[in-house]
């Protein structure tokens, strides 16, 4: 069977097992609006004072991105407890004993995991409209792209890593490490503007910075700008990366 | 039956050595096993846990690398080239391999997808191993609310979709409770009657070796240890145990029932004379006769046949039945 109707088998089957748990409607649904819900008054508060560096009553086009983020580190990034679910109740091992292509079996997870990532941020964004969010529609647009990007990238790292660990005691720590740096040094909150060289130098060294910036310049319509052009490019990079990673962790002889 | 005219093996395997790196420990699971598997047969591992059946079994199946030597399964080398493996054999691991919340009827449909077949044909298929199965009805059911035996069932039935001339189950009737267990037997004959199926299973359950296999390879500590079919390997290396108790003489009826034909061993223990003999069916005649011949008081006589156990104990110097892991 060809790469792609595998990937999409199992992405259906994947899916379908996700539709039917009655949590994915309350947790996944809910998240994003609860998000808003709970800072979205912090936040009008907060931008209509003109905090420096942070232009006022554009506070929602600054927010988004990084709620946007915060989803995609606390989605995707911990979708590799489903592959380890999956080798203790051996169906992963199941799968691998067919002729299915390991890349497939990796796709067709990471697809799903997109989808879902995507169907949130739809959600997101509708509730901030409701809020007052105003940004042009192309923006919305490259919204999602970067969102896709992300998820590709955070899904195939975790369903990789999630192979390599085993078990889920160690990889719920170790994911949790990873998270929370990355989330604060993106400047989910607050803009890296203000921040001191030091904490400015650490966060250059993370990729969701770029794609933070590169997500508000979009929101701001600024399309032509570098901050779009370099977010996109690391999106994009950072998904690559992690695809090959997790192909690579998928095809292991011995996995 | 088996249709072991075909001259090429369905396995070959040679020198396959497997060690794993346990913390900072090397673990020797498999060290160097030969052997061939004919088409149509029923062929055991039998062994305790840890012998080393799932990680050969692993092997052969293309999920795990050999540390050393080779195997050809349904004529495709596991190291050259796996997907032609895959593509013509089944497994059905030790514990099973579906998620609790899928339903019967759409895994066995998205498993044989996964081989290829198109989706009318699967449907078709699934319902077919349902009946064959006794998995009629629960079609729609998620996993998770089947018994043990229904559940094993469907992992079977996954394992068999695409129809694969050799099928591999690991322990396929342990939690079992003996109905089902007998149940299984039934179906694993007929799969290879039916279909001319190749049936490799590994247990550590005597009675399942000796009643379903055509042949056996004894495995212990990652080794072969003895191979053949059950009669064979029980005559070869354990002769039947036949005591007589007797009212006279012992020691007059040891010298005289020592002239037994087949004789391995006599022993007298107060009023029984036990002996160890090959062919106890025909030892038992000569016995009986020589005894009434000579007069002796017989007054009880038992003969108790080898067993796979007493097998694996001359071979092994510890009992299966004791020492399962």
């Amino acid at each position: 069977m060809s790469l792609i109707p595998a990937s999409l088998l199992i992405f259906t089957r994947q899916m379908r097992l996700s539709l039917r748990s009655p949590a994915w409607p309350i947790i996944g649904l809910f998240q994003p609006a609860l998000y808003l819900a709970f800072l979205g008054p912090l936040l009008v508060r907060v931008a209509g004072a003109g905090v420096d560096g942070l232009p006022a009553g554009a506070a929602w086009r600054f927010f988004v991105p990084g709620l946007l983020i915060q989803l995609g580190l606390f989605g995707p990034l911990f979708a590799g407890l489903s592959i380890i679910a999956d080798l203790r109740s051996g169906v992963f091992e199941r799968m691998r004993v067919t002729p299915v292509s390991r890349f497939a079996l990796l796709a067709g997870r990471v697809m799903r995991d997109t989808v879902v990532l995507l169907v949130q941020t739809a959600v997101l964004l509708a509730v901030a409209y409701a809020f007052g969010l105003r940004a042009p529609v192309a923006g919305l647009l490259l919204m999602f792209l970067f969102v896709a990007a992300i998820a590709v990238g955070l899904s195939a790292l975790s369903h990789g890593l999630g192979l390599l660990v085993r078990q889920e005691e160690s990889f719920t720590p170790l994911l949790n490490a990873a998270a929370i740096p990355l989330l604060l040094l993106s400047g989910v909150l607050l803009p890296m503007t203000l921040a001191p060289q030091w904490l400015d130098i650490l966060s250059r060294l993370t990729p969701f910075r770029y794609v933070i910036d590169g997500m508000r310049s979009a929101l701001y319509g600024d399309y032509g700008s570098s901050a779009v052009a370099v977010g996109a490019g690391v999106a994009l990079a950072t998904a690559a990366c992690c695809l090959a990673l997790g192909a690579r962790l998928f095809a292991r002889r011995n996995a | 039956m088996s249709a072991s005219g075909a001259a090429v093996p369905i396995i070959e395997a040679t020198g396959l050595a497997h060690t794993f790196r346990v913390g900072g420990r090397q673990v020797e699971a498999v060290r160097g096993v030969d052997f061939e598997v004919r088409p149509g047969e029923i062929i055991g591992f039998l062994g305790p846990n840890g012998a080393g059946k799932t990680t050969t079994m692993r092997i052969l199946t293309t999920l795990l690398k050999p540390t050393a030597g080779r195997a050809v399964v349904v004529g495709a080398d596991v190291g050259a080239d796996p997907g032609a493996v895959r593509r013509r054999i089944g497994y059905v691991a030790q514990s099973g391999g579906t998620d609790g919340n899928c339903r019967v009827a759409e895994e066995l449909v998205t498993q044989a997808r996964l081989y290829g077949i198109a989706k009318q044909d699967a449907v078709r298929r699934a319902a077919d191993l349902c009946e064959r199965l006794d998995l009629t009805g629960l079609a729609d059911r998620p996993i998770r609310t089947l018994s043990g035996g229904q559940r094993r069932r469907t992992d079977i039935a996954l394992g068999l979709v695409h129809q694969p001339p050799l099928v591999f189950l690991d322990e396929p009737s342990v939690g079992l409770d003996p109905q089902s267990r007998s149940d299984l037997w039934a179906h694993i004959r007929r799969l290879r009657d039916d279909l001319d199926t190749t049936v490799f299973l590994s247990t550590h359950y005597l009675d399942e070796a000796d009643t379903l296999c055509d042949r056996i390879l004894v495995m212990n500590h990652g080794r072969i240890i003895a191979e053949g079919t059950p009669d064979a390997l029980k005559r070869r290396i354990s002769g039947d145990v036949i005591s007589l108790t007797l009212g006279g003489d012992a020691d007059r009826a040891k010298a005289v029932l020592a002239e037994c034909p087949g004789l391995d061993e006599i022993a007298v223990s107060g009023q029984t004379v036990r002996l160890t003999a090959r062919g106890g069916e025909q030892a038992l005649v000569w016995l009986l006769r020589t005894a009434d011949q000579a007069d002796l008081d017989l007054r009880s006589v038992n003969i108790a046949r080898p067993t796979l156990d007493d097998v694996f104990l001359a071979l092994t110097g510890s009992s299966l039945k004791e020492n399962p892991s």
